[in-house]
């Protein structure tokens, strides 16, 4: 087993794997061999249909399927399923609660060449707004496969995204996926890294790194930032009062922004926001392209410390 | 069903659907009034349903692509027992079912939430699709507005549905002239449509929007046409029915005062 993979493959295999178990379909537009929803039309071809390069009328179709009990996934890159067809997701999905799977790749900055145009860094944000719909961002191959699963069986439209970067493995077969449930990946009492996705392996290293200092920091993964895990983030938050969040997303609107409406109703707690500043992205090799927009585990310590001042500073 | 009950079904659809109009004071009569005797030959005469159980398995669907003429399909939705009569005067308030566009968790009979326009035809296009995956015998149907045609989706739709063979959906493009801003010509010529249609590989049929006959032959001939799905131009008269709406662009969006409801009543006939 190689020691990365991105999550988007796993994604891939995921369907062709529980294509066996579950009665699903697949939808792509035109792009099934880069978001390897391609390695389920090879092995389930008359399951599969490939909608061109027409993300919209794809959502609008994956809605009327479900609507006779058919269980879709859809996917492009997040660009277009986020972005272009987000009238098609939250009108024809997400307000009649259809059972519709969205899985979207490429997403962030370190889809990397392709630059500004296919960088998503607003998805999150996007979805997360639309009532009743699940958004997940999974963190390793691992928790990928466990996340189509369990949006196989959750009963109501997911957003999943996918990255086009190989990613470390962080969880085994024991991995214990349950949406809206948070894993605590390290315990710590001075600062929480509150991560998800590809940002969350970084988040391990910030703490080693911080550990070396002296400093205790708690590490979690939020692989569901729709519906988030309120409980593990303020019991945390309580404990050592100072939060960085961590994200390949835009600052505004996504995970730290969730993070920041609640611990503002139930825990008031210094929080600072690591991801994409307010800014587009741009072309460059996409481990490259991270570090530019902060995405690094000596950023992160360094946030990290900075949200323990402002604790100390209170 | 003879000539007098089809009427019949048909005037009492336009009544329902100005009933809610009027009752609201807001909502689109001259859309609605103009797909009456198609929604009356699907819902009366054609498609395989049971207002008892409105969830059926295998029963053929229907999608109101053009959503604001929600009024209609609600009160072919009452006529036909999916709910009782009393609340279409509820339409567009606060607290009930009957929401400005049609609402598919909470209005019995209805088979996918639109409004937003484009997007129907699509999710048809999904229905259809589905019964072809399952073997399953049952039928699309759907209504477009003349003006809808405009959205691009509906095209990426069209290519789809010609792509994978869905010669089980049947979409009605209600040819009325008009749309909110003016007529179709003057604000973005869709014309020719039927050209268009068939251009993008369906089977198209022209034919009067009004007319019973034409309207069952054209249904039927969708029926008997194989690897294509069928498009059928109705043409139409916005407002049909009621004098003073009929291709007056003005009526597209608007509910009548009393006296204009007063009028509308008697020349429909009044309600039974």
């Amino acid at each position: 087993m190689a020691d990365k993979i991105a999550t988007r493959e796993a994604y891939g295999a995921a369907l062709a794997e529980f294509g066996e178990k579950y009665d699903i379909v697949v939808l792509d537009a035109d792009l099934a061999s880069a978001t390897k929803t391609g390695v389920f039309k090879k092995k389930f071809p008359e399951r599969f249909f490939d909608c061109g390069i027409a993300e919209s009328n794809m959502m609008s179709v994956a809605a009327g399927l479900a609507s006779t009990g058919k269980i879709p996934f859809v996917s492009s890159f997040a660009m277009f399923a986020a972005g272009r067809a987000f009238e098609q997701v939250r009108n024809s999905i997400g307000y009649p609660h259809l059972n519709v799977k969205i899985g979207a790749t490429h997403a962030g900055v370190s889809v990397g060449e392709d630059g500004a145009t296919h960088q998503c860094n607003e998805d999150i944000a996007l979805m997360r707004v639309i009532p009743g719909m699940v958004v997940i961002n999974p963190a390793d191959a691992v928790s990928s496969r466990a996340a189509v699963e369990a949006a196989i069986l959750h009963n109501g439209p997911v957003y999943m995204r996918f990255g086009r970067l190989a990613v470390p493995y962080l969880y085994d077969e024991s991995l214990n996926f349950e949406i809206g449930k948070g894993i605590k990946l390290r315990d710590g009492k001075d600062v929480t890294i509150i991560s998800t996705g590809l940002t969350v392996y970084m988040a391990l290293e910030a703490a080693k790194l911080l550990e070396n200092e002296g400093i205790s920091a708690e590490v979690i993964d939020i692989h569901t930032i729709k519906p988030l895990d309120d409980d593990l983030i303020v019991a945390s938050a309580k404990k050592t009062g100072a939060v960085i969040t961590t994200e390949e997303h835009s600052v505004i609107g996504g995970l730290g922004g969730a993070v920041c409406e609640l611990l503002g109703g139930r825990c008031p707690t210094p929080v600072l926001r690591v991801g994409v500043e307010d800014v587009f992205g741009k072309s460059g090799k996409g481990a490259e392209l991270l570090g530019d927009y902060g995405l690094s585990p000596e950023n992160f310590a360094a946030k990290a410390k900075a949200a323990i001042a402002l604790k100390q500073n209170r | 069903m003879n000539e007098e009950k089809k009427s019949f079904k048909a005037r009492q659809i336009r009544l329902g659907a100005l009933t809610a109009i009027h009752s609201a004071g807001a909502g689109h009569p001259g859309g609605a009034l103009s797909i009456a005797e198609i929604l009356s030959y699907l819902y009366f005469e054609e498609m395989n349903i049971d207002p008892k159980d409105p969830q059926k398995a295998d029963r053929d669907r229907f999608v109101l692509s053009k959503g604001h003429a929600s009024a209609a399909l609600y009160a072919v939705l009452a006529e036909r027992g999916f709910f009782d009569k009393s609340l279409l005067p509820t339409f567009r308030k606060n607290g009930s079912i009957l929401q400005g566009h049609p609402d598919m968790k909470h209005i019995p009979g209805v088979d996918m939430s639109t409004g937003s326009l484009g997007q129907g035809i699509s999710a048809a296009c999904g229905m259809a699709l589905s019964a072809k995956l399952s073997d399953k015998p049952f039928r699309v149907y759907a209504i477009l507005g003349d003006g809808e045609i405009e959205e691009g989706q509906v095209w990426e739709a069209a290519m789809f549905a010609r792509h994978y063979k869905l010669d089980n959906l049947c979409a009605f493009v209600d040819f009325n002239g008009l749309q909110i801003d003016g007529t179709v010509q003057d604000v973005i010529d869709p014309t020719p449509i039927d050209e268009k249609f068939a251009a993008f590989g369906w089977n198209v049929i022209c034919i009067d929007g009004h007319d019973y006959d034409q309207i069952e032959n054209a249904v039927n001939a969708a029926k008997e046409t194989k690897d294509k799905p069928t498009a059928v131009i109705a043409k139409t008269v916005k407002g049909r029915g009621v004098s003073y709406m009929e291709n007056a662009v003005d009526w597209h969006g608007k509910a009548p005062n009393d006296e204009q409801y007063a009028i509308a009543l008697s020349e429909l006939g009044g309600a039974d």
